[in-house]
């Protein structure tokens, strides 16, 4: 099985026989990779219900929510890891989720698409015009991407919320991106936070 | 071991239209004891050498043991015949299916048409009240005289989703997984309030005579407005409003009187009229009781997550976006209790026009889901 190379990434980053909350977890993918690789214990959270419904169908288990306010229905420690894979730019309020996603798991993976990539400066910077690229591939007035950050927002915001990156991995497409200067180069960041 | 099929032949405790008297005292949550009541059931498939492939289906309110196959009475396909069956998601090829009449009810199991064996008469009004605890008492007793120990899944709908959903809490041991349909964990005080009005009318039908009418004219017109203000709550505003518009019933003009003028009412009547036929309205009465006094959050001052706190149970819980009986609010209310209490737990919300009723029929979505669930583990 294939996975999503930001999917893959995180695959890598997941212990087995961990317990583990995908939020935003489509239809089952990763948990289901994770459950074959890795035994790990798997639950989703996910907003389709044709996702949900595929997910279950795969044997996962799988409720139809909304990150934003479901998380609050799992008690604290519920869980090793949790995951937010390309969904924190779209939440309402992604300084809550990650707290939250720490409350509930010692662990958080997080991915989101860079806006600090050198192409995303250039079609705004000199273009003038908001990007649309190989992980933004929505235009503005369609996207729902309403938080997008740079990764040294990202860990300027961890730093604030007093949580300390643990790692981070950094691609380009499916390549991996040194950590020098991956605000410029990397199109895509996945940061594992744990509690400060 | 002989094949499976022939196990089932030569057992007479499996196959269809089965009844055993239980031996022992069934005791209930309003204190009274019955002493050997009746259940009346069905089984379809045979029971796996190790045992881990019994699927207990519970039925809705005016449901019955004959889930699938042709039905004795009506001829008609069972009421879960899409869920249910060869090839389907609940496969007797593959699952020891089980259903019982529940307890209280008109199709053999003991209920208040039953000859009470202290006076020799029919019970009526002298039947003690029941709960759906009492039902799955009444269930847990089946499946021991059946010799099935665990169960791979408690499925039900409705009324029979509060089963499934109170098997796991009184039984947490005997059951891997429930499935539960278009249901709630309690009755709001809405569902209590439609319940009301149904048992009023039968209550004021002068035929009801106390519930002693055994032996003479039933209160069936009371019955009938009863299935009829129900029926209305199985259904969606949109449902009816596709299916019937203000359409006339046979005419062309407003008769000015108070015929059925419209489809939906000559609709309301006939669906009256048909449920007479097969429904005692003693029943009807301690059946809505049973499911207006559920409330699985009852005995912990109201937090739902403290009855299902500790579960290895897996739940998938369905609803339906029309269904405004038992709607997805309740759902979530469910979802959300067995998140705090840490269960594998699956949700989802899918879409009909349906209503309640949606749970009944043709959904492909929600056969996806229940197969992918029952699946789990047993590949």
């Amino acid at each position: 099985m294939s996975l999503r190379p930001d999917l893959a990434v995180i695959a890598g980053l997941i212990a087995p026989d961990t317990r583990v909350l995908d939020v935003g977890c489509g239809d089952g993918a990763l948990l289901a990779a994770l459950r074959a690789d890795k035994r790990v214990d798997g639950r989703g959270i996910e907003l389709s219900a044709a996702n949900v419904a595929a997910a279950v169908a795969r044997g996962l288990s799988v409720v139809q929510g909304d990150a934003g306010a479901d998380l609050a229905d799992y008690p604290a420690d519920a869980f090793d890891v949790a995951i937010l894979s390309n969904t924190l730019q779209a939440m309402a309020a992604p300084a809550a989720v990650l707290a939250e996603l720490l409350r509930i798991a010692r662990a958080a993976v997080v991915s989101f698409p860079n806006f600090g990539h050198w192409r995303v400066r250039v079609t705004l910077g000199l273009g003038g015009r908001m990007p649309v690229t190989r992980t933004l591939p929505v235009g503005w007035y369609e996207t729902p991407n309403i938080h997008l950050c740079t990764i040294a927002d990202f860990r300027a915001l961890a730093a604030t919320l007093g949580m300390r990156v643990d790692a981070a991995v950094y691609l380009t497409g499916d390549r991996p991106v040194g950590a020098t200067a991956a605000n410029l180069l990397a199109e895509q960041a996945v940061f594992v936070l744990r509690r400060g | 071991m002989p094949p499976l099929d022939q196990r089932a032949d030569s057992d007479g405790r499996f196959g269809l239209d089965r009844r055993i008297r239980l031996k022992a005292p069934l005791p209930l949550d309003c204190g009274a004891t019955l002493a050997a009541p009746e259940i009346a059931y069905e089984t379809y498939g045979a029971l796996s050498p190790a045992g881990d492939n019994a699927v207990l289906v519970c039925h809705a309110l005016t449901g019955d043991q004959h889930v699938t196959g042709v039905h004795p009475r009506s001829g008609k396909p069972g009421w879960w015949s899409r869920l249910v069956g060869p090839g389907l998601p609940i496969d007797p090829a593959r699952h020891l299916i089980i259903c019982a009449n529940v307890l209280g009810g008109c199709m053999g199991t003991s209920g208040p048409a039953h000859i009470d064996p202290a006076t020799g008469q029919p019970y009526a009004m002298a039947f003690p009240v029941i709960t759906i605890r009492d039902m799955v008492r009444a269930q847990a007793r089946l499946l021991d005289h059946l010799g099935v120990e665990r169960v791979l899944a408690v499925v039900g709908g409705s009324m029979g989703g509060m089963q499934a959903l109170d098997w796991a809490v009184a039984y947490p041991d005997r059951v891997r997984a429930v499935v539960a349909v278009a249901t709630a964990a309690r009755h709001s005080a809405q569902n209590i309030a439609y319940h009301e009005v149904g048992r009023q009318a039968i209550m004021a039908d002068p035929d009801w005579a106390g519930g002693a009418y055994y032996g003479g004219r039933a209160p069936l017109a009371g019955l009938a407005v009863a299935r009829m203000a129900a029926h209305i709550t199985y259904l969606s505003e949109a449902g009816l409003t596709a299916k019937f518009g203000r359409r006339l019933q046979g005419r062309d003009a407003l008769s000015f009187g108070f015929d059925a003028d419209f489809q939906v009412e000559s609709y309301l009547r006939h669906q009256g009229l048909r449920f007479v036929e097969r429904f005692d309205p003693n029943s009807y009465l301690y059946i809505t009781r049973a499911t207006d006094y559920f409330d699985l959050a009852e005995p912990h001052s109201g937090r739902l997550a403290a009855a299902f706190a500790g579960t290895r149970t897996r739940f998938a819980v369905i609803s339906f976006d029309s269904d405004w009986l038992y709607p997805t609010a309740e759902a979530r209310r469910i979802v959300r209790a067995l998140n705090a209490a840490n269960a594998a737990v699956s949700f989802v919300e899918l879409s009909s026009p349906h209503g309640h009723d949606a749970f009944l029929l043709e959904s492909p979505e929600m056969n996806r889901v229940v197969d992918g669930f029952l699946r789990v583990g047993t590949a």
